[in-house]
């Protein structure tokens, strides 16, 4: 294809986009506009309906909780796809780098920076249980908690090294986290059939309106979808540190 | 003041977006899409998204540029 033909398939195609985007732009409420009627109906019936003071957690946990249900499964997919992809290949083995230079070695972090990825780390934990479990009545929930406390582990990897890390998480729990945390999701949604209304109903006893427990089965799949999410992002990480520090090529 | 705010967060936002697109080494350009995510989160929080900024922190400035750091030293590692 010549130039000439190219840049005239791109001006159709670019005409066409402005076109349509143009179109759709112009469609949109103006900046700064009144909230639409349903997130006002939402605002004025999630509180009573469904005991939780952040109406976020309430939409996406319950009003649509099918929707966050398939998100799940995406990132379930996602990180089994990612382990299937960065496995150790025919001509790989899994080998901790040998020092060619003994006597040159690079000398271990320091003291206070173990300190610090251990003060950080812990601090990162109890912020991620915080946001994990007041998903209902504050911002944050189960993924941002979870990715949260997924990141406690990165910190202890920066402060140590890869063994001292590999020690902290065992394979086996995360793979068992992450795929607890989605079943639980199902089971969860399940208890609704149970109790003889749909799947994913809000079954469980709502609890005072403003109280860590509340808003039924909202803080359970909070809970599940943390655990998921942290197993989910924990095994992202290390796999991708496996291929990083570990695997090599086969020597011939 | 909200006004102020929302205007400080929609410069911030093109000017780390440009900025990205700007950065032509991969490894910079990591750190300066972590950066445009922090400065999607302040834009989200200004217009009261609390729960779409968290999202943003933990996305855009935690696990991307992780997983692009640790992806160029694979690379890195495999011209060697």
């Amino acid at each position: 294809m010549s130039r000439r033909v190219r840049l005239m398939l791109f001006a159709v195609a670019a005409a066409g986009l402005a076109a349509t985007l143009g179109v759709g732009l112009a469609g949109l409420p103006s900046f700064g506009a009144q909230i639409t009627d349903y997130a006002r109906m939402l605002n004025e019936m999630a509180p009573r309906q469904r005991h939780v003071t952040d109406v976020v957690s309430a939409i996406t946990f319950d009003y649509r909780g099918i929707d966050t249900l398939f998100e799940e499964f995406i990132l379930l997919a996602a990180v089994a796809g990612i382990s299937v992809l960065l496995r150790p290949l025919s001509d790989e083995i899994r080998q901790l780098p040998r020092d060619k230079a003994p006597e040159r070695s690079i000398p271990p972090p320091s003291p206070a920076v173990w300190l610090l990825a251990a003060f950080l780390s812990s601090l990162l934990v109890l912020t991620g249980l915080e946001t994990v479990t007041h998903g209902t009545l504050t911002p944050g929930g189960g993924f941002q908690g979870g990715v949260i406390l997924a990141s406690a582990l990165y910190v202890v990897y920066l402060g140590t090294n890869y063994v001292t890390v590999e020690r902290f998480q065992p394979d086996a729990l995360l793979e068992a986290s992450d795929g607890v945390g989605a079943s639980g999701y199902i089971l969860i949604g399940l208890l609704g059939l149970l109790a003889g209304a749909h799947f994913l109903s809000n079954v469980v006893g709502l609890g005072a309106t403003g109280s860590p427990i509340s808003g039924g089965t909202i803080p359970l799949l909070n809970l599940v979808v943390g655990a998921e999410v942290a197993g989910g992002f924990a095994i992202l990480a290390s796999e991708f540190l496996d291929q990083t520090a570990v695997i090599r090529t086969r020597r011939r | 003041m909200s006004e102020a705010l929302i205007t400080v967060a929609l410069v911030w936002v093109a000017v780390s977006g440009t900025a990205v697109v700007l950065t032509r080494d991969p490894l910079r350009q990591a750190f300066t899409a972590g950066f445009f995510g922090l400065a999607l989160a302040f834009l989200y929080l200004s217009l009261q998204a609390g729960d779409v900024a968290l999202s943003q922190i933990v996305v855009g400035a935690i696990a991307l540029p992780l997983i692009a750091l640790l992806s160029l030293a694979k690379v890195r590692k495999d011209q060697e």
